[in-house]
């Protein structure tokens, strides 16, 4: 390990709580709760701070955030363009290669979310009319809402109908089913059961509850469907030398990747115009790809994965496209498979901060911190947003 | 035009730029058309502003027949917004448009029952008037094509 090695050294995050359930504090005092409970785990004080990374048009600028938390200097500041959740690992890596460069000396990476106080993530341009006009063409604002008028009026207007539309043309091809689906909400509610920070961590599910659930968009039942929260979660970043200064062991950075097929994304990320393979799969090829040949590992080196789950499915999907089974054979994989997955419950059960949560799980279990530990995990795959153009990380244990 | 409406008036209107305005100004006229690159004769869809296979940005349009497969779809249960509340459930789908290299179509399935709509179904697109200047497709299943 070279001394400037990328590595995480403290994880935080506030209460999470369902939608509108923290609406007496703002998205940004969350935000700034966050850094702060992340900072004191690595041990380490908000004047070392000299950095910050966030992704996907976060509104908790982070210049703010550097005044306000009285930062000496801020010397880093990025925001990935990956859309939704498709940039936390991202917002790491571009933390990553920061540091790694010289740029910055420990930076943090954050995501607040105050659903109840702002509208629904995913939700597309123009999906709100409210103003009365009778309808007409109107000006588009940016090429989003340009190609969104080629979904929108058809009332294709909420994540869960994109990759619905997904699963089914996935079912069709490779007789996936919602069963297959419904092992994936069951076994991430159960992780959720021993994790105190879980918001459904008090309710266990069945398959049969999954299947009674109300239907959302076919296939999809509530429960493929993540949850949408309100909470804050942060991750400090700096090198392998101040690492070992630290609090607690850290969790290097061997790998990250962020990308997609070129074409991936198009069409405000609904991804209908491509080709049949590439449709049918989460578009983690490149990430993928790339991320094990950074880490020279394959995917039969991964101990425990975090795969970011806003739907049942996309979470098949992935294994796909990361390699741990073929084409088309996500739903059986799932099933057989003792690779252990989404430790914490993931965005599914323990709460929906965009998969930043999930990197803080990752360096949890590498802790051996986790409420569901896997006993001698040393390597970690975290995956960003499926469906989306994305982002991947390879941690591994500082011994 | 048909006086044949499906969806409400607050249904989210279509924001056009140059680019795409073609496309909608035909769909006004309840002609479904197809971009096709003046350089290499690749076809896309939605509209863009150079050819992705290509690059060259010039493009004229080329009418369809209206008529395709369906590619995949959805039954939406929930209504995203409160003016759908009255038109749930509702199928969205992707159709495959015939004689168009390679186009899809997002739309809506708007006759029969939303629980017997199929991939590979056969439809055609009728326009559902929306306003003076806006006709949006929508797709109606074609039991008597020949390829079913």
């Amino acid at each position: 390990v070279k001394p400037r090695t990328a590595t995480v050294v403290g994880v935080g995050e506030t209460a999470y709580a369902r939608w509108g359930g923290l609406a007496d504090v703002t998205e940004y005092e969350l935000a700034l709760q966050a850094i702060e409970a992340a900072v004191a785990d690595a041990g380490l004080q908000l004047h070392d701070v000299d950095g910050l990374a966030s992704f996907a048009d976060d509104r908790n600028d982070a210049v703010f955030v550097a005044a306000d938390l009285g930062l000496p200097e801020l010397r880093h500041a990025t925001m990935s363009w990956l859309p939704g959740g498709g940039g936390a690992c991202a917002a790491v890596a571009n933390a990553a290669i920061a540091v790694e460069a010289g740029q910055a000396e420990v930076i943090v990476v954050y995501r607040s979310l105050c659903q109840g106080q702002f509208h629904r993530f995913g939700q597309g341009p123009g999906a709100r009319r409210d103003d009365g006009r009778p309808p007409g063409l109107r000006r588009a604002r940016s090429p989003l809402d340009e190609h969104a008028a080629f979904t929108m009026p058809f009332g294709m207007l909420s994540p869960p109908i994109t990759y619905a539309m997904v699963m089914q043309r996935h079912m069709y091809r490779y007789g996936t089913t919602s069963e297959q689906m419904g092992n994936v909400a069951v076994r991430f509610r159960d992780h959720a059961t021993r994790n105190p920070r879980a918001v459904m961590g008090d309710q266990p599910m069945t398959l049969d509850d999954h299947r009674s659930s109300r239907l959302v968009a076919e296939p999809f039942h509530l429960f493929d469907c993540c949850m949408e929260n309100d909470g804050a979660c942060a991750v400090v970043v700096t090198t392998a030398e101040r690492a070992a200064d630290c609090a607690k062991q850290g969790a290097e950075i061997v790998a990250s990747a962020q990308g997609n097929p070129g074409a991936f994304g198009h069409g405000q990320y609904v991804n209908v115009y491509l080709d049949d393979d590439l449709y049918t799969s989460g578009g983690g090829q490149v990430v993928a790809r790339d991320l094990f040949a950074r880490a020279g590992i394959g995917p039969d080196d991964i101990d425990v994965a975090m795969i970011y789950d806003h739907f049942t499915g996309l979470v098949l999907l992935q294994l796909e496209d990361y390699g741990f089974c073929r084409r088309g054979e996500g739903g059986p994989f799932f099933s057989e498979t003792s690779l252990p997955m989404n430790t914490h419950g993931g965005s599914l059960s323990e709460a929906y901060i965009h998969g930043l949560n999930h990197v803080v799980e990752g360096v949890r279990q590498l802790r051996g911190e986790s409420t569901t530990p896997v006993p001698g995990a040393e390597t970690c795959l975290v995956t960003s947003a499926a469906g989306v153009p994305s982002s991947g990380l390879v941690l591994v244990k500082v011994p | 035009m048909s006086e044949l409406r499906w969806f409400p008036d607050a249904m989210p209107v279509p924001a056009v730029s140059p680019v795409t305005l073609p496309w909608w100004r035909a769909a006004a006229e309840h002609r479904l058309v197809v971009q096709v690159c003046d350089a290499c004769g690749a076809t896309r869809h939605p509209p863009s502003p150079r050819c992705p296979r290509c690059h060259a940005p010039g493009s004229s349009w080329r009418d369809l027949p209206g008529t395709g497969s369906v590619f995949t779809f959805t039954v939406v249960h929930q209504a995203f917004l409160p003016a759908l509340a009255e038109h749930v459930p509702y199928v969205i789908a992707v159709v495959d448009l015939d004689d168009s290299d390679g186009a899809r179509l997002v739309t809506n399935v708007v006759d029969g029952v939303p629980s017997t709509v199929c991939i590979g179904d056969r439809v055609s697109i009728v326009f559902e008037d929306m306003g003076p200047d806006l006709a949006v497709p929508r797709a109606v299943t074609d039991v008597g094509a020949p390829d079913r």
